[in-house]
Formats: structure tokens, C-alpha cells, sequence
């Protein structure tokens, strides 16, 4: 998917002997442990990081994916497990001895060195020339469009610009893995899109391997060409960002990542290829049947928001479909998010995109209406 | 409105006038009195100096005045070796006690501003904790300790490490020995200060950049720490110059610091002129360093903006 590799028209060689080969492991770890007195931070974790891809650690506060980083970068040990780069064992190899390069939150620039300064200290590191140096420096300050404040001193520049020149500092080492630690949490919002992209067209471009961590699931979704999902210290869920949104595997994932409509469940029949579970607060809905669900199984079926379709009620309720009352209507300019009262009292969420100016208008508050989805559209869980 | 604004000025320049009005009355006045004395003649009279100023002669006692004033002062500075070596014991006594301090201010700066946050406050309580006895008890005490028969030598006999107990007083040893002791707050503080402030997260990001650890002291931790080792320096090396309890109460009489010889010439000489051309000289050689470390400040403090 990146294979799209033009570091060269840019001006920056990568060392890389080949291009980048799908499917091959960079990164192997292997039931990493990492213990602090009594937390366990992170616990047992196994993941393959591809050659290329860009990876999003996601998950909320505490949940690990900053230790994980930390280990991935050297400054923490595990204390089981192994980390492998390209077969090589890395686990015990303290920072300065791996081909790995962090950018940090606060960014960590060297407030005593000028932005060149910054760009070369990590160059001046390996048995380089000045000629050498000088050159690297020019061509990815280019990269990063910070040509002509090479002389600048960090506390010059301003919060993007100083986000750049942690950028640059760590490519210019080449690094085989490139770990970014919430890199866009002190931009503001604005800073934070645009910097969403060109962080995407960078990767793309040098074809280096990027890690991220994140607890902003849109930022993930945005960037990553794969989100692994943190809890608790384990990974849940390692899959594509429409995969993870569009089949989570068990409930908590479903409501970490975008809005959800959970109705709990007990499968009782099967009309192939759905089933139809009976929901205390639904009634009976239909939904695809995975693998492995019998009647008499306990599930969650899980609808997005976007997947209902909301009607005026006619008095006649289609299958798959519930009766409520608008309870709140919020108008967010590229769709309404409404809040339906079911006749039991429990709300079901629904998003109406305001596609067109339409002439009929939309269900107003305390008007009774429709729900119903595709059974398609629903999720079944069963954690 | 116009009578807000102008009491709004009066008060603005009352409070940058206040600490300039403090400047002259405290130190430009004196420093004239010390500058005009400097410039006499020693006389056996009360005050035991001469030119007088006769205000009541009006202009012609003015030049009378500035006539009769002369450089023998000075010229007596330069023409005794005695003068010309007290100067030079006291520099090279301040820069060897200054450089032996850094030596163990830094460690241990570093060790406090990297300790647990909930016991930094403690540390550096302990390191201002000798200032709450006054200066001249401590200096007494190092007296009883380094005394013939005093604790120090108690503890190396009795540890058998010297058979006869070593004189320790009046010698260079005890003199620097009281320096660092006395002015070790003054270089840990600024040192603490700036290691407190550095992001640790920098010396990450400077293994990250293949730095090892010994690496990165020298090329990030010890460049950020710069302004308070000069500040330190600064603080510790320039009253040193001019120090006289510690010398004189834990020194030797052969070789004499300017404190030293400056007290010799305002009380036991009675020579006011030459101990005020003293006095001149010494804040001339100060200026220099103090002149330098004025300019790096205002180049930091201009990086910064």
C-alpha cells in the first residue's frame, strides 16, 4: 500500500539496500512484559511492525503504548520477551546503539544549539564528514520546509515549526523504525490536520517505517495504515482503521472508537446468512452470523450511528427496525446527531447526514419516528 | 483621567528611581569618598589625610584642592613587590579555590536537581543550612578543628594514619579549605538552578541520536548548565578576591591576601590613601570578570527572545 517511493526526487536517499517489500517483518515482539513495582504496564504483548507501514499504538491513558514506545526506543527493559529488528535481537541494546529514532512529545530540542545544530547532533554521533553533514542537513531541512532557519535557535521558532525540526532531527539519522510519540498533541487543531497529512506524505514519500502513539482515535484513523488497539497493557485489536471501525472485536473496542448503539442480546434463531437475536430493549434484530454463534448465545449487536435510517413513523414497523421519540437533535453543519427515546426509556443514538437542502423538513423533537438499519450494517460481538 | 495617567507616571518613575536613588546613596557616594581618598596624602592629623576641601574658599579653594591631590598612592602600589603579590596570592587564590569548587559543586547540583521532586526542597535546605549560624562562629569552628590537637587530627591519629599530628593551621590547606566551605551555597544554587530547569527528556532524545551517557554530559547537559557555572563562579570567585576573615584567621602572616594587606594599611598603618588606592585597583580587576559575565548575560537573555 506504501510502496509509492520517491525519497529520491526529493533529495533524500534513504539507506535502504532494497525498497521496501511488502509482507516483511521489520520489527518482531515477542510477549513483551514490562513490570513498574506492582503495575503491569505492559503485558505480554506480540506484534509483527511490517517493513514500511505506518502503525498507530492507540489506546486510552495508561494503557501502555507509551512504555511499549519507550521499549521499542531502548529506554525501558522489558522484563519478558524479546524485541527483534530484522531477526537481530535488540532487546538488552541501549538507545545509542539502535538504527531507531524517537520524536518526542515536548520534542526535546537542544535549547543551547541552533536548528542546524539540533539536525546535526545526531549525525555528528556517526563517523561522517562535515561535508556530509552539511549536505544531509540542508536536504532534509528542505524536506521539512524549514530552509533558511537553519540559524535560528529553538525558542525563535514557533510550535509547528519546532514540531518540524524534531521531525527532521530524527530522519536524518535514516532511521530503520521511526517512533513518534503524540507528535501533534501541543499543535492546535488546525496545525493538527494539516500536520495529519503531510506526516502521511512523508512516510509515503521516504518509505520509512512509522510508529505512532496516540490516544486521539481520529488522529490514528487518519494517518495509520494499520491501528493496533491498546487496554489495560495488552493489545485488543490489530487490524486496518475501516477494519477496527467497522468490525471491532468485542464491545470495549466498539465504544473506544467512534460513537455505537450496543443492544444486548441472546441469539434465537437463524434465518441464513443472518441470525436474529432477541434484545430486551430492541426486540428481535437481524444481523450477519459469524462464525461460532449458536442459539442461546449471549451477544452484543452493535450499529453505528451513521448506519440508521430515521423516518417519520407510518404505524407499520419493517423488520429490523424500532419506534421512539426525538429526544435532542444536534445540528452539527455536515450532519444531525439525534437522540431517540425508545418506548422503555433507553436512548438510541442516530446520525443524519444533511446531504441536501431539503424541502421536507427533517423529524423535530417529540415527533415519534422510524429506526431501521441493514442487517449488514450491524455488528455482532460476542466479547 | 489626564490625573490618573500622571500619578500612574509619578508612581512609574518613583519605583525605577527608588533602587538608582539606593545606587547613588550606597555605592556611587562612597565609591567617590573611596576615589578622592585614593588620590591623597596621609597626613598626622584628624582625618589622617590631606588635601581638605575648604567649601567656605569657594572657587579658589577648589583648585587649591585638586592641586594638591597626587598619585603617590598609587605609585606606591606599583613600586612595592609587596603590593603586587598580595594581588596576585588573592586571584590565584580565588581561581584555584573557584575551580575546586566547581569540582564539587557540580556533582553535587546534579545529584539534587536529578533526586526524587518531593526531596529536592529538603537538598537544597541542607546545602543553605550552615547560613543560619553566623559566618565568623564557622570559621572559628574550622580553627578548633584543624588546631595541633584538635578534631582533625584526633581522628587521623587514632586511625593510625599519621604517627605525628600534622600542622594544619596557618597554611595554604586550611585557607582553601575555609574558602570552598564557606562559598559551596553560592556555587550549588545557580548550578542546581539551571540543572532543575533542563527538560530530562533531552538527554533521552540525545541517546536516541546515538549519544551514549558520558557523551551527552559533555555535549548537552554541561553546555545548558553554562550560565549558572559562571554565575556560580561569578558569585564565589570575586568576593574571594577580596576575602579577609578566612585568611586571616585560618592563614599565615608570610603571604597576605589584599583583604589582608588592605586592613594592614587603613588600621595598622593609618595610611588611608594607599589603602583606598588598594581598594580601587581590586574593583578595577573585578570589573573585568564582572564586565564579561554582564555581556553573556544580555547575549542569553537575547537568544532567549
Amino acid at each position: 500500500m506504501l510502496s509509492d517511493n520517491s525519497a529520491e526526487a526529493m533529495g533524500v536517499e534513504c539507506n535502504r539496500a532494497a525498497p521496501p517489500q511488502a509482507g516483511r517483518v521489520l520489527l518482531g515482539i515477542e510477549n513483551v512484559t514490562k513490570r513498574f513495582g506492582g503495575l503491569t504496564a505492559v503485558d505480554g504483548v506480540s506484534l509483527d511492525i511490517m517493513q514500511g507501514e505506518f502503525l498507530a499504538l492507540l489506546g486510552p491513558s495508561g494503557c501502555g503504548k507509551t512504555t511499549l514506545l519507550r521499549m521499542l526506543a531502548g529506554f525501558e527493559k522489558p522484563d519478558e520477551g524479546r524485541l527483534l529488528l530484522e531477526g537481530r535481537d535488540i532487546t538488552a541494546g541501549p538507545p545509542y546503539r539502535r538504527p531507531v529514532n524517537m520524536m518526542f512529545q515536548s520534542y526535546a530540542l537542544f535549547p543551547h544549539l541552533t536548528v542546524a545544530g539540533n539536525v546535526a547532533f545526531g549525525l555528528r554521533q556517526e563517523e561522517l564528514s562535515r561535508r556530509d553533514i552539511d549536505a544531509r542537513v540542508t536536504d532534509i531541512l528542505k524536506v521539512v520546509r524549514l530552509e533558511g532557519l537553519g540559524h535560528r535557535r529553538p525558542n525563535q521558532l514557533s510550535g509547528g515549526q519546532r514540531q518540524r525540526v524534531a521531525l527532521a532531527r530524527a530522519l536524518v539519522k535514516r532511521p530503520k523504525l521511526f517512533l513518534l510519540d503524540e507528535p501533534l498533541a501541543a499543535l492546535d487543531k488546525k496545525l493538527r490536520e494539516e500536520t495529519q497529512s503531510e506526516l502521511r506524505e512523508l512516510q509515503r514519500r521516504l518509505g520509512v517505517t512509522f510508529v505512532i502513539v496516540t490516544h486521539d482515535q481520529e488522529e490514528a484513523m487518519a494517518m495509520a495504515s494499520r491501528i493496533a488497539v491498546m487496554n489495560e497493557g495488552r493489545i485488543v485489536q490489530v487490524a486496518p482503521p475501516a477494519e477496527i471501525y467497522e468490525q471491532p472485536n468485542s464491545r470495549w473496542i466498539a465504544q473506544f472508537i467512534g460513537d455505537v448503539n450496543l443492544f444486548e442480546a441472546r441469539v434465537i434463531g437463524d434465518a441464513s446468512p443472518y441470525l436474529v437475536a432477541e434484545s430486551a430493549v430492541a426486540g428481535p434484530l437481524h444481523a450477519l452470523r459469524p462464525g461460532g454463534v449458536s442459539p442461546g448465545t449471549d451477544i452484543a449487536i452493535a450499529v453505528r450511528p451513521e448506519k440508521i435510517h430515521i423516518s417519520r413513523a407510518t404505524g407499520k414497523l419493517p423488520a429490523n427496525a424500532i419506534s421512539g421519540v426525538v429526544a435532542d437533535v444536534g445540528y452539527l453543519g455536515d450532519f444531525s446527531l439525534y437522540k431517540v427515546r425508545l418506548d422503555n426509556g433507553a436512548t438510541v443514538k442516530a446520525a443524519v447526514a444533511n446531504v441536501s437542502r431539503r424541502a421536507e423538513p427533517p423529524p423535530a423533537l417529540g415527533e415519534r419516528v422510524t429506526l431501521d438499519w441493514p442487517a449488514e450494517s450491524a455488528i455482532v460481538l460476542t466479547r | 483621567m489626564s490625573a490618573i495617567s500622571e500619578k500612574g507616571t509619578w508612581a512609574r518613575r518613583l519605583t525605577i528611581g527608588l533602587p538608582y536613588l539606593w545606587l547613588v546613596v550606597f555605592f556611587l557616594v562612597p565609591f567617590l569618598i573611596v576615589l578622592r581618598l585614593s588620590f591623597s596624602q596621609t597626613a598626622l592629623a584628624q582625618p589622617p589625610y590631606l588635601p581638605l576641601l575648604d567649601l567656605a574658599a569657594g572657587w579658589e579653594g577648589l583648585q587649591d584642592f585638586v592641586a594638591a591631590l597626587t598619585l603617590d598612592g598609587y605609585r606606591l602600589l606599583f613600586s612595592d613587590s609587596i603590593y603586587i603579590a598580595s594581588y596576585l596570592r588573592s586571584l590565584q587564590i580565588a581561581a584555584f579555590s573557584t575551580v575546586m569548587l566547581l569540582i564539587l559543586a557540580f556533582p553535587i547540583a546534579y545529584g539534587i536537581a536529578r533526586a526524587p521532586r518531593r526531596w529536592q526542597p529538603l537538598l537544597v535546605t541542607a546545602v543553605i543550612l550552615p547560613f543560619w549560624t553566623a559566618f565568623l562562629i564557622r570559621v572559628y569552628a574550622w580553627i578548633t578543628i584543624l588546631q595541633r590537637d584538635g578534631l582533625l587530627n584526633e581522628v587521623l591519629m587514632m586511625t593510625g594514619l599519621v604517627s605525628e599530628p600534622p600542622a594544619w593551621l596557618a597554611t595554604d590547606t586550611a585557607v582553601y579549605l575555609g574558602m570552598v566551605y564557606s562559598y559551596l551555597p553560592f556555587m550549588v544554587l545557580p548550578i542546581y538552578a539551571t540543572l532543575e530547569k533542563m527538560d530530562e527528556s533531552l538527554i533521552e532524545a540525545a541517546a536516541d541520536l546515538g549519544c551514549p551517557p558520558w557523551k551527552a554530559f559533555w555535549t548537552v547537559t554541561l553546555p545548558i548548565a553554562l550560565p549558572g557555572v559562571f554565575a556560580g563562579a561569578l558569585l564565589c570567585f570575586i568576593p574571594i578576591v577580596g576575602e579577609f576573615v578566612i585568611p586571616d584567621l585560618l592563614g599565615s602572616s608570610d603571604t597576605l591576601m589584599i583583604g589582608q594587606t588592605l586592613w594592614t594599611e587603613f588600621f595598622s598603618n593609618k595610611d588611608w590613601p594607599v589603602a583606598s588606592a588598594l581598594a580601587i585597583v581590586l574593583l578595577c580587576v573585578l570589573l573585568v570578570p564582572i564586565v564579561i559575565y554582564q555581556n553573556l548575560q544580555t547575549r542569553a537573555i537575547e537568544e532567549r527572545r
